[in-house]
């Protein structure tokens, strides 16, 4: 039962006050793309044991959608930050680096 | 208007501490730039508070208005007065992108009222009491739905919720509430 | 025998006596007892009959660890099966049922499995009901149906409430011994945030029984002053009865509060489920005595040494008069010298260990007490009653040197620490050889969101079980300053490993060493198991079921585990430990429930008609978790002749539905147009103010997801209606594109479906019933199909819509929720002329289906594109994106083969039964008739006086006039014919009036 900050309104939510959204950072692929990469935007998903980046929506809070870098095998939370990202801030990849020398970045 | 009623008729219940169906309340919905001129205008002609803070709620006697998002306040004035209000506030924030929604109908208000009160709370969301500030609106959960409440007197709080569920929110809090099920937590 | 001692007992008060009932038969104790203690004082050892073999099983321990004193507790709506009588604290009144057995608990037939026993190994199950595979049904099901489960299941509705609380703390310790005490102190006195929980209702742990002495206090004076100061604290919650069931993510712990379970009936919460987040928990949760595997251990009167020292002490119960000590370690003594100082007799200590030589020993041979060093046990005797001990060289194969008469055994097999809630979230142990236990290790410890140890283990929890020890590494993990309270007491020398006694035993006292003895698993199981090819400890634990039994194997899953890695060959920390699951010990299902029963069960959303319409026949549906109105019945009416009645009225005059369940949504700004036109797949933005629009909205996967007429209120503003179940997602999905892909746009929404109720008014009369409430112009000519407008009817402020679902003339009028009922009766009332009634939800769907109208979750189930219902006339094709065009696009969507809507008719008036599939020639890989389309609604029409179905059929529309065969089981089939959907006012005239 995940504890996470919403980056809006600064409450520490309860998992049970949030709603999940899955990975984030997708690029959207409509009419015009290739088969390849509709199917990677629509199916393909990364699984990663370690750092990944999902999204949640503070759904029984502020409502909004925010973002947050988390260890999948422990859990660990690295930091949230607005859905308004393009990619994971700077300080925060340096932060998860620091803390797992071993991952290989955002790619 | 004489034919309109609150969802349970401001029923009530007494137990560790009294909770009662608050009666309807005018509700408005805003969304736009909470910083700007325009909203801070606004949300003055309409209650005569200044904008809330984030998870912030602003009262003065009848009138207030709450933080609910980074772009959306609820704004608070007695039932009668939200048609008019509404229209203070388009007025107000005119050109600017904004959406007004009156909500006053689709919502019911409750008053948790006792030393205890917040135990009957501590019971039904997953929220820390003691890192509550004064003067702080809290959304949350209350059981299986959505609700938001703030400290409203030293011994009383007012929560909200969805019209629709109010039976439900008002069984919750009797059932919370019953003489004997005190936390005792001092 | 056992009996009640004429002094002390702590725990008592032998001025409050109280009396319950065991098999119908009373049994006095006293205030403080718990239910284990008062039978045991009335010289009541066996309990109850083991799950296999039915043996007779008394009581092993004191506490938490206990696997045979379960008893069915209470009667009626208060019964309660598998209760453990050394966790239930005894109430007057009490009403005890021992399980198990028939027809009594002296005498009971299962037993005749004892002797089948050799019959009944390890996987006995697994072996035998195999084959043939018919009899599964008729007699091995039967048979291991009756066999299986313990207890009674309670019959009817629990008496009692349950609730939540949440609470949230810098620091959780579970314990309450002087672990728990000494690092709630330290803390308390930081100034953190503390609970202090312990599983009892009284404090103090072991140490208190086993007499250390704390700052030059006895253990009892210094536990009591520590309490007093901790009382004082505000900072510092302190609950008893409270047991910490499970540990999880970011130091959510779960603590199981019995609240009233010794005051029954007294109208407060039985039991409250704490939902406490931590930020850091200290596990002070104790160690639990083992067992050891001598032959006739299960027999009733073999008890833990600890436990026989409770009962001594805590409660003045001797368990006998004559007790033999069996053990590895010096602890156990402790136990002789309780007994002894109670004037009870200890015939001889039984130590395993060549050598006993520590102080312990030493004062209980100064008592005048044998100690038969390099010992043990080869063999218990009696049956339903200890009778007497033989004993044995420990080193040898068991034969017998001398018999030694006793009622009781007091046996000791070391100790392991209490590691549940350390490994709950992931901390991990350490094989300690010295201490012959798994304890936490430190460097392994469950981390928390920021990464760091989240659980720290204290005191014997830890492995630390001296009490000085103890204080010490409490004070210091707690971050105490100064000196951590001294504690003395007498020192012990090592405990020696011993996993079976003695340690040659051959197969036969192999088969008489009990493991687990709730499950009846014994040594030679696990070895039988081995040498069957299990290797992994899980494998083997749910083969043997060693540690499945409601006790979770406390006492005896590490000696199973060390007989495994003995028959393997290999070492213990290799084999390692089964896995640690919450609960810690079983919580209620009241408990997990919470207040969430009966009324409370689930929210339950109304509408702000639903009272009236309770009160007048409404047959509900759920649709969501919204009650809607299926159908109104009148008296003596059944549901289809309501429903058809219903129709009827709608088509003959006018009826009325309550539509404020359909979803309602703002969208506002400069960009809505541009936004709503990528939402559905229509063009929104050309959309006129003053009308309204059909929609369709897709996801990415192109699916079809929900339906609805969209409204331009202005300039900047939409409205859209969403289906009833698809308000929250559409309002979801919605804010979703906003804030996470299209951010830079500039559009508000607002979910606004609970601010109006709506009616819709529909059939040839609907006109004049809404002009005789009066207040605005709905002529056809003021307000034409398709557009709408606000104003005033019977003074209800009102938005009037003029669509249909139902092909009559209809208007669906939305006036705020408040003033929902008085607009609903005031149409009641001004239809009385039309006698005008109220339709339910399968008249909307039957006369919807008429129209050919299609319905989401019946033309659709997440695999259906608009495509495939004909709705390419919604799909603007002069737009280049909208969600799900893309993969509308995909080779399998644009498929010409896709099944596609059509109306079906059967040929003899019949209706089609929901879900049959229209069958094509041949049968497909599995044997399995080949398909070629299924009905996706199907109905009696009354307008009609026949059957009509929607179908999606491969090449559907091509086909028209075509006959195809739904085979509806029983051998027959209902053929119909492929024809236009629209089956009612094809032209449109009865809604263009």
């Amino acid at each position: 039962m995940l504890t996470l900050e919403c980056p809006y309104c600064g409450v520490k939510a309860d998992e049970t006050e949030l709603a999940p959204g899955g990975e984030a950072h997708l690029k959207r692929h409509g009419p015009g793309s290739t088969d390849e990469e509709f199917d990677g935007y629509l199916f393909a998903r990364k699984n990663p044991k370690g750092v990944h980046f999902e999204r949640w929506r503070h759904a029984y809070g502020c409502g909004k959608w925010f973002l947050a870098a988390r260890c999948t095998a422990t859990l660990e939370v690295f930091g949230t930050y607005p859905a308004q990202s393009t990619k994971p801030p700077v300080d925060l990849q340096a932060r998860i680096k620091l803390k797992r020398p071993g991952w290989e970045g955002y790619k | 208007m004489s034919k309109a009623v609150s969802a349970l008729g401001g029923v009530s219940h007494k137990g560790f501490v009294d909770v009662a169906e608050a009666g309807q309340r005018g509700m408005i919905t805003v969304r736009g730039d909470l910083g700007s001129a325009a909203m801070k205008k606004a949300v003055k002609a309409a209650v005569g508070t200044a904008v809330p803070a984030p998870r912030r709620i602003e009262l003065a006697g009848e009138k207030g208005a709450a933080w609910m998002s980074p772009d959306e306040l609820l704004i608070l004035v007695p039932y009668a007065e939200a048609v008019a209000t509404v229209e203070v506030l388009e007025r107000a924030l005119g050109k600017e992108h904004h959406l007004v929604a009156d909500v006053s109908d689709a919502r019911a208000v409750f008053r948790i009222k006792g030393a205890k009160a917040r135990e009957v709370l501590m019971k039904l969301c997953p929220v820390d009491f003691e890192t509550l500030a004064e003067g702080e609106i809290r959304r949350t959960r209350a059981a299986q739905v959505a609700a938001a409440f703030w400290k409203s007197a030293p011994e009383e709080y007012t929560l909200v919720s969805f019209r629709s569920v109010a039976g439900y929110v008002m069984a919750l809090l009797e059932v919370s509430a019953r003489a004997g099920s005190e936390l005792n937590l001092g | 025998m056992s009996t009640r001692l004429q002094n002390g007992g702590r725990l008592i008060d032998r001025a409050k006596p109280l009396s319950f009932t065991f098999n119908g038969k009373p049994v006095q104790g006293y205030e403080g007892d718990t239910l284990a203690s008062a039978l045991l004082g009335q010289n009541r050892m066996m309990v109850g009959r083991s799950f296999k073999y039915h043996r007779p099983r008394g009581l092993v321990a004191s506490g938490a660890e206990e696997p045979n004193g379960l008893v069915g507790l209470g009667e009626g709506a208060r019964f309660e099966p598998n209760q453990r009588l050394t966790t239930t604290e005894l109430f007057g009144g009490a009403v005890t049922q021992s399980q198990n057995h028939w027809p009594s608990l002296e005498f009971d037939v299962g037993a005749i499995n004892d002797r089948l026993a050799r019959f009944l190994p390890a996987g006995f199950y697994y072996k035998t009901f195999m084959y043939p595979r018919a009899a599964w049904k008729h007699v091995f099901e039967p048979i291991i149906r009756r066999s299986a489960g313990l207890g009674k299941v309670p019959q009817g509705r629990d008496a009692d409430r349950y609730e939540y609380a949440y609470a949230f703390a810098d620091l959780v310790i579970v314990g309450g011994g002087i672990a728990g005490l000494c690092a709630a102190l330290a803390a308390g006195r930081q100034g953190k945030r503390v609970w202090l929980i312990e599983q009892t209702a009284h404090w103090g742990g072991r140490a208190v029984v086993d007499g250390a002495e704390i700052d030059g206090k006895d253990a009892e004076t210094w536990v009591r002053e520590t309490l007093q100061a901790l009382e004082g604290m505000e900072n510092v919650t302190l609950r008893t009865r409270t047991m910490a069931s499970g540990l999880y993510d970011h130091g959510y712990l779960l603590a199981y509060e019995r609240v009233a379970d010794h005051t029954p009936g007294d109208g407060r919460p039985r039991h409250r489920l704490w939902r406490l987040r931590a930020g850091q928990v200290v596990t002070a949760t104790g160690a639990i005595e083992r067992t050891l595997s001598f032959a006739g251990n299960d027999i009733p009167g073999v008890m833990l040494a600890s436990a026989v020292r409770d009962y001594v002490v805590n409660w003045a119960v001797s368990p006998g008069d004559r007790t033999v000590i069996v053990t590895n370690n010096d602890d156990a003594y402790r136990t002789a010298l309780a007994l002894l100082d109670a004037g009870l007799i200890v015939p001889a200590v039984i130590d395993a260990r060549p050598e006993a030589r520590g102080e312990l020993p030493g004062a209980v041979r100064a008592r005048g007490v044998r100690v038969l060093e390099g010992h043990g046990v080869a063999r218990v005797k009696g049956g339903k009653r200890v009778t007497g001990v033989s004993t044995c060289i420990q080193a040898g194969e068991g034969a017998e040197l001398e018999t030694i008469a006793c009622d009781a055994v007091a046996m000791s097999g070391g100790w392991s620490p209490v590691v549940h809630l350390w490994s709950h979230c992931g901390g991990k142990l350490i094989w300690d050889e010295g201490g012959a236990m798994f304890r936490p290790d430190p460097s392994r410890p469950a981390t928390g969101a920021d990464g760091a140890a989240m659980v720290t283990a204290i005191g014997a929890a830890n492995g630390v079980l001296d009490a000085a020890g103890v204080l010490a590494d409490a004070h210091k993990a707690a971050g105490g300053k100064g000196k951590a309270p001294q504690a003395t007491a007498k020192p012990e020398t090592p405990v020696l490993p011993v996993w079976i006694m003695p340690q040659g035993a051959g197969p036969a006292l192999r088969a008489k060493m009990w493991l687990d003895p709730q499950n009846d698993v014994k040594v030679s199981d696990v070895q039988l198991a081995a040498r069957e090819g299990y290797e992994s400890v899980e494998h083997t634990k749910r083969y043997t079921t060693l540690g499945m039994a409601t006790d979770q194997g406390k006492i005896s899953n590490i000696n199973g585990l060390a007989v495994l890695s003995d028959a393997l060959h290999r070492p213990i920390p290799e084999t390692g430990t089964t896995t640690f699951r919450p609960p810690y010990t079983p919580i209620s299902l009241g408990a997990i429930a919470g207040e969430a029963r009966g009324e409370v069960f689930q929210p339950l959303r109304k509408t702000p008609m639903h009272d009236w319409h309770a009160a007048n026949g409404a047959h509900w549906e759920p649709v969501g978790l919204w009650r809607r109105v299926y159908c109104y019945r009148r008296p003596g009416e059944g549901t289809h002749d309501a429903v058809n009645r219903e129709i009827r009225q709608v088509r003959n005059s006018v009826g009325l539905l309550d539509a404020s369940t359909l979803g309602k949504i703002l969208v506002s700004g400069p960009d809505a147009g541009r936004f709503l036109d990528m939402l559905y797949t229509n063009m929104m933005s050309t959309l006129k103010i003053g009308k309204c629009r059909y929609g369709l909205m897709c996801s990415e996967n192109g699916f079809l997801s929900d339906d609805g007429v969209v409204v331009r209120l202005n300039e900047d503003t939409w409205l859209c209606h969403t289906t009833t179940g698809g308000a929250e997602r559409i309002h979801g999905w919605m804010e979703d594109w906003l804030q996470c892909e299209w951010w830079d746009w500039k559009v508000y929404t607002a979910n606004v479906t609970e601010q109006y109720a709506q009616v819709a008014i529909a059939g040839p009369n609907a006109r004049k019933l809404l002009e005789k409430l009066g207040g605005m112009d709905l002529s056809k000519e003021t307000l034409a199909f398709m557009e709408w407008r606000e104003g005033t009817l019977g003074g209800c402020r009102a938005r009037v819509h003029r669509i249909s679902f139902s092909g009559e003339l209809s208007f669906e009028v939305a006036v705020p929720a408040s003033e929902g009922r008085a607009f609903w009766e005031a149409l009641m009332a001004a239809g009385e002329e039309f006698a005008v009634a109220p339709y339910g939800t399968e008249a909307m769907h039957i006369m919807r289906a008429e129209k050919g109208f299609i319905m989401i979750g019946d033309e659709t189930d997440g695999t259906v594109i608009p495509q495939d219902l004909n709705l390419e006339w919604a799909i603007s094709r002069k737009k280049d994106d909208y969600l799900g065009k893309r993969a509308q696009q995909r080779s399998y969507m644009a498929s010409p083969d896709r099944w596609k809507l059509v109306g079906l008719e059967t040929l003899d008036g019949s209706v089609i039964p929901d879900g049959a599939y229209v069958v094509a020639d041949g049968v497909n890989a599995n044997g399995q008739r080949n398909v070629q389309g299924r009905v996706t609604s199907t109905y009696y029409s009354p307008t009609l006086n026949k059957g009509i179905a929607m179908g999606l059929v491969k090449h559907g529309p091509d086909r028209m006039g075509e006959v195809v065969e739904f085979p509806v089981g029983d051998g027959k089939v209902v053929k119909a014919r492929i024809v236009d959907q629209v089956f009612y006012d094809k032209q449109g005239e009865k809604q263009n009036v």
